[in-house]
């Protein structure tokens, strides 16, 4: 199975490629169109911040691009920066909207929780949707690697996924349809990381 | 909830980890790979490497150590050592690591640290902070401790996360190498400014070291280098040690 991972020079793409590759599966790097038809699944990492990424996917023509292989129906997966950018909007954004597949906003943890900002580091996962094929086999209270200063605030609770705690309880992964996403960085989660990986290879 | 991180630190020369690495009976100490594998094993939550060399044909060298380390390793690392620019960031970053550390540059260019977390996020930003107290205060000292620079390391902690630095690796110079424990005031200092994570480093020597530089100082991750290398303690034991005390952590 060939899966893209989108190259639009917003980080750590490296990492997520060989997860993919060790999970079974042939990864392909790339920030073409025609590329990106070919392969049965597609990745969307990113590192950095949000109108920077937009502006990133806007300049190489990939927003379209991205727009007909979610609407294909091919399991699309964001990663951190990734899965916020399927958002509509962000508080971090100063001149960009989302790419609003998902409806809500993403926020900035407030500094009035008392925590730390970002939040880094291994924090457990609470709530885990028994219906989440990407979860498949995750258990509550197994550790993931966090590293961001914002989250998603979906309108429907129903994409809820996964939640984390951090003087909140916030949405950690999500899933609607065929498109995940997952605020932790699973390529950097150990063995529960790559079993989610393992999960949208085989199960998603 | 977040758990308490334990840090070991590999220092890394032409792409090889140098200082002697003496645990687990590794058949090549030399390579980071392996040797960040046996920590993997272990249960470290991060590892950090600091590139010793830092020069210009070394970064190509790097980026590539980068690489290999990120393909073999499902875990978070940091990369620092003599990065100065943009381009260097987002070449390791792009490589597989989850943040780079600046240090003498971040003194030198305090905007350096503005434009990377404005780039990259602060997320992946960690400032390095070399303190040696000197009367009545600790001074920021660069060029891997031999500069000082007349600086307040806590004034300088609270200009960095002002201006974007996603956490705090600071090492205290006058306990670093003593084994007698973290230097848990300058820790407690720094940690109660800056509200972003602080790592401390210097002078872990045993398991109690650990616990009270958490438990007393704020500290949010603790990074041992000799320690672990010469397997006086492994990173487990510590982890243990933690979790029978009550401290948080991932085991």
């Amino acid at each position: 199975m060939k899966i893209a991972i989108i190259d639009y020079g917003m980080g750590n793409i490296h990492s997520v490629s060989k997860a993919i590759e060790l999970c079974g599966a042939k990864p392909l790097v790339t920030g073409k169109k025609a590329q990106l038809d070919s392969c049965e699944k597609v990745v969307l990492p990113g590192v950095g911040a949000f109108d920077d990424a937009m502006a990133e996917l806007e300049k190489l023509g990939l927003v379209s691009a991205v727009k007909k292989q979610v609407e294909s129906g091919k399991p699309f997966l964001g990663i951190c920066l990734g899965m916020q950018l399927l958002f509509e909007s962000s508080q971090e954004a100063k001149s960009k909207a989302g790419l609003g597949f998902l409806k809500g906003q993403v926020v900035k943890f407030s500094a009035s929780l008392g925590q730390k900002i970002p939040h880094m580091g291994w924090n457990n996962l609470e709530y885990i949707s028994g219906s989440c094929a990407l979860l498949k086999g995750i258990k509550a209270n197994e550790q993931v690697y966090f590293c961001h200063s914002y989250y998603p605030e979906a309108s429907d609770k129903n994409i809820v996924a996964a939640t984390c705690d951090y003087g909140l309880e916030f949405a950690c992964a999500v899933a609607k349809d065929n498109i995940y996403g997952v605020q932790f960085h699973p390529e950097k989660s150990q063995s529960v990381g790559l079993k989610i990986i393992r999960n949208f290879v085989e199960s998603c | 909830m977040l758990s308490k991180r334990i840090i070991p630190c590999l220092d890394i020369k032409a792409g090889r980890v140098v200082k002697g690495i003496k645990f687990l009976g590794l058949r090549d100490a030399g390579d980071p790979v392996t040797v960040a594998k046996a920590y993997d094993a272990q249960g470290a939550d991060e590892l950090v490497f600091l590139d010793i060399t830092a020069s210009v044909e070394n970064r190509k060298t790097l980026v590539a150590l980068v690489e290999k380390i990120a393909a073999n390793i499902f875990m978070p690392f940091t990369v620092g050592g003599g990065i100065s620019e943009i381009g260097d960031i987002r070449n390791i970053l792009n490589a597989g690591a989850e943040k780079v550390s600046l240090n003498t540059q971040a003194v030198k260019f305090p905007e350096l640290i503005s434009s990377a977390s404005k780039r990259f996020g602060s997320q992946c930003i960690v400032v390095a902070i070399d303190a040696k107290k000197q009367g009545d205060y600790w001074e920021v000292f660069i060029n891997g401790g031999r500069t000082p620079t007349g600086i307040d390391a806590v004034i300088w902690a609270e200009k960095a996360a002002r201006l974007g630095a996603g956490e705090i690796l600071l090492t205290s110079m006058d306990f670093d190498g003593t084994k007698d424990g973290y230097d848990l005031k300058l820790t407690r200092e720094i940690s109660s400014k800056v509200n972003i994570p602080v790592i401390a480093s210097g002078g872990a020597g045993k398991l109690e070291d650990f616990y009270n530089v958490f438990t007393q100082a704020g500290a949010d991750a603790a990074l041992a280098a000799s320690l672990f290398h010469y397997g006086k303690l492994s990173v487990k034991q510590v982890k243990e040690h933690l979790k029978q005390r009550g401290v948080a952590v991932r085991l």
